[in-house]
């Protein structure tokens, strides 16, 4: 078994609700093993959608998905051994205790591992006796996780896991994340915090409203994105007074009441010529805001660029020239 | 067993690097003997083992279910005092029937009905609502395998309390040894296999475990009443009862009856088994279609 074969493959999958609306629109990528992926995107963005469709609980309306090679829906019995799930919430008696669950968990696992060996690296060691319904939010995620990995799958469907975790349950389930994915487990995780996309991800895509709207890995889709750099208009001052926005650099520009924001793909140069402009002038720039692009300014972008995309008025957010100069 | 057979071989997991989040110490004592496997369990699971899984954590919860467990165990051992009077004054005798082939099939009748149908519909609708059978599809279990797991701990408890309820009438009421056990057995299992079916159907059309009370009257009145558990079929103008034959459980009825009495002909016990195949096989038909393993949203 190659060490860069895709588990995953997802060629043009859709899913179409019975209603009619049309959660996946389009969905391709693929994972190797060993590889952590993560999907991001806004609530709605059909994230949970699309994993449900990899985990095998539903049929595509168009399109495929390849587990191993394997349909994970209609080969079944072949694909389940071999992968482990969370769902995005519950799937737990509330009357059994956490002991009784992960029994029942284990009994039904091909190869599981004892549960007493497991529960302990998702901190819930000297939980056993309790019952379900009386654990907190965090404690039921890190049950779950816990119970997925009884297994020891090859591929590891992860949703949402750190909802409802404090911070140190993130870092925990972070570290346990990591230290599966360097023992050649294949992770495929769907969160809406962009610092867990950031610091998990080996490679992912942004989903907004059905589709893939970037996907690479987290530098490669930072570096397509602009750096920014935020100020307060100095009072007295118009748009104008401003130096030349070409001579620094800069892509686009935003006003927000006395608030300007500069896109540029060449920050330095354009924090250079525009803080030199400044100390020329002897103006203050409150609130001077300078950062290279991340994940969280990717994010924004593609969402900011899609939905001026579906609506027909344009330049909801980016002021155009003439309104600059206004 | 043939799809857990079809897996790929699960040594080729990479095993060997597995236990660095563990101390050695936790592993189990066959390391030695797996070689550079790190001793994990690798057997597969089996059907057989899945489901006694799932049935022993179904049986816990029925045990901590004090409504569900009321009704499975009180229902059926209380209302057979109420046939009772009811069944003095009719005229038995007329149609060939004892006072305990009335109650008895009857008792029985309702451990079906309560121990196992409507007990059944709140362990689906509740299951289903608190994402567990969600949860379970996404591992090994088949659906069929949950479905016949999860239903195990109330089938035992409906064939139990039936046996118990036979016994209880064979002392106190006089009631005579079966003079064709092998259709009481049959009709039993008929009704047993029929109630657990009707109960993942109703469940697909129950939205919260509250108006599961609801939703199962339907079955329970009509069985109650026309499948000859409060009153002998016998009994009942010939058109009615030529209409209540049909009804679900009437088949399991009058095997259970015909059982005791001895009094089936041929062609009476061809047609109950062959109604009551026919409304498993409707059933289960049913539940493919109808039933529902995640909340509506």
């Amino acid at each position: 078994m190659q060490l860069n074969e895709h588990v995953i493959e997802v060629t043009d999958l859709r899913r179409v609700y019975g209603g009619g609306f049309e959660a996946v629109r389009g969905v391709s990528f693929s994972a190797r093993r060993g590889e952590v992926f993560a999907l991001l995107g806004t609530n709605g963005a059909g994230k949970t959608s699309t994993v449900e469709l990899l985990e095998g609980l539903a049929v595509p309306s168009g399109g495929q998905v390849r587990i191993f090679g394997r349909d994970p829906y209609t080969e079944r019995a072949a694909v389940r051994p071999r992968t482990g799930v969370m769902l995005q919430e519950g799937g737990f008696p509330s009357d059994l205790t956490v002991r009784e669950t992960a029994r029942m968990w284990a009994g039904s696992v091909s190869g599981a591992r004892p549960p007493q060996e497991v529960l302990p690296l998702v901190g819930l060691a000297g939980k056993d006796d309790v019952r379900v319904k009386q654990l907190s939010g965090g404690e039921r995620r890190r049950l779950d996780l816990a119970l997925a990995l009884l297994g020891d799958p090859e591929v590891l469907f992860l949703d949402e896991p750190t909802t409802g975790l404090d911070a140190e349950g993130r870092r925990d389930t972070w570290r346990l994340v990591r230290a599966l994915r360097d023992n050649g487990t294949t992770v495929l995780l769907t969160t809406h915090y962009l610092e867990e996309a950031e610091s998990l991800a080996d490679r992912l895509a942004i989903m907004h409203k059905g589709r893939i709207a970037a996907t690479g890995t987290p530098a490669e889709v930072t570096a397509a994105q602009p750096s920014r750099i935020t100020f307060e208009l100095p009072t007295g001052y118009f748009p104008g007074d401003l130096p030349p926005l070409d001579e620094l650099g800069v892509t686009g520009h935003e006003l927000d009441g006395r608030t300007v924001r500069l896109h540029t793909r060449e920050l330095q140069r354009a924090a250079t010529r525009l803080l030199v402009w400044a100390e020329r002038t002897g103006v203050e720039l409150k609130g001077l805001d300078v950062r290279s692009a991340s994940l969280e300014e990717a994010f924004l972008g593609i969402a900011r660029e899609a939905s001026a995309h579906d609506l027909p008025e344009q330049g909801k957010n980016t002021t155009t020239g003439k309104e600059y100069a206004a | 067993m043939s799809e857990t057979a079809g897996a790929a071989p699960t040594a080729d997991k990479t095993d060997t690097n597995r236990t660095t989040d563990t101390t050695d110490t936790t592993e189990a004592p066959a390391a030695g003997a797996a070689g550079a496997g790190s001793g994990r369990n690798t057997a597969a699971s089996t059907p057989a083992g899945r489901m006694r899984a799932l049935a022993r954590a179904e049986l816990t919860l029925l045990g901590r279910s004090r409504g569900t467990l009321f009704a499975a165990l009180f229902v059926p051992l209380v209302l057979p005092l109420s046939l009772y009077s009811a069944a003095d004054k009719m005229d038995l005798d007329e149609v060939g029937l004892s006072l305990g082939a009335v109650i008895l099939p009857g008792a029985i009748g309702f451990s079906l009905l309560f121990a196992v149908y409507s007990s059944l519909v709140g362990v689906f609708v509740t299951r289903r609502e608190e994402l567990v059978l969600k949860r379970l599809r996404t591992g090994e279990l088949r659906d069929v395998e949950i479905l016949c797991g999860a239903s195990l701990p109330s089938l035992a408890t409906g064939l139990v309390q039936s046996l118990l309820l036979a016994a209880g009438c064979a002392l106190l009421l006089d009631v005579a040894a079966p003079e064709a056990v092998h259709l009481s057995v049959l009709g039993l299992l008929l009704g047993l296999v029929l109630c657990a079916a009707l109960a993942a159907v109703t469940a697909g059309f129950t939205r919260t475990t509250e108006s599961a009370q609801v939703t199962a009257m339907p079955v329970l009145m009509v069985s109650m009443l026309g499948s000859g558990m409060m009153v002998p079929l016998e009994v009942l103008p010939d058109r009615l009862a030529s209409f209540c034959e049909l009804l679900p459980l009437t088949p399991a009825m009058t095997l259970l009856r015909g059982g005791f009495t001895g009094n089936l002909s041929g062609s009476e016990t061809l047609f109950a088994v062959a109604a009551g195949v026919a409304w498993v096989l409707l059933a289960a038909f049913a539940v493919r279609r109808w039933f529902r393993w995640e909340p509506r949203r």
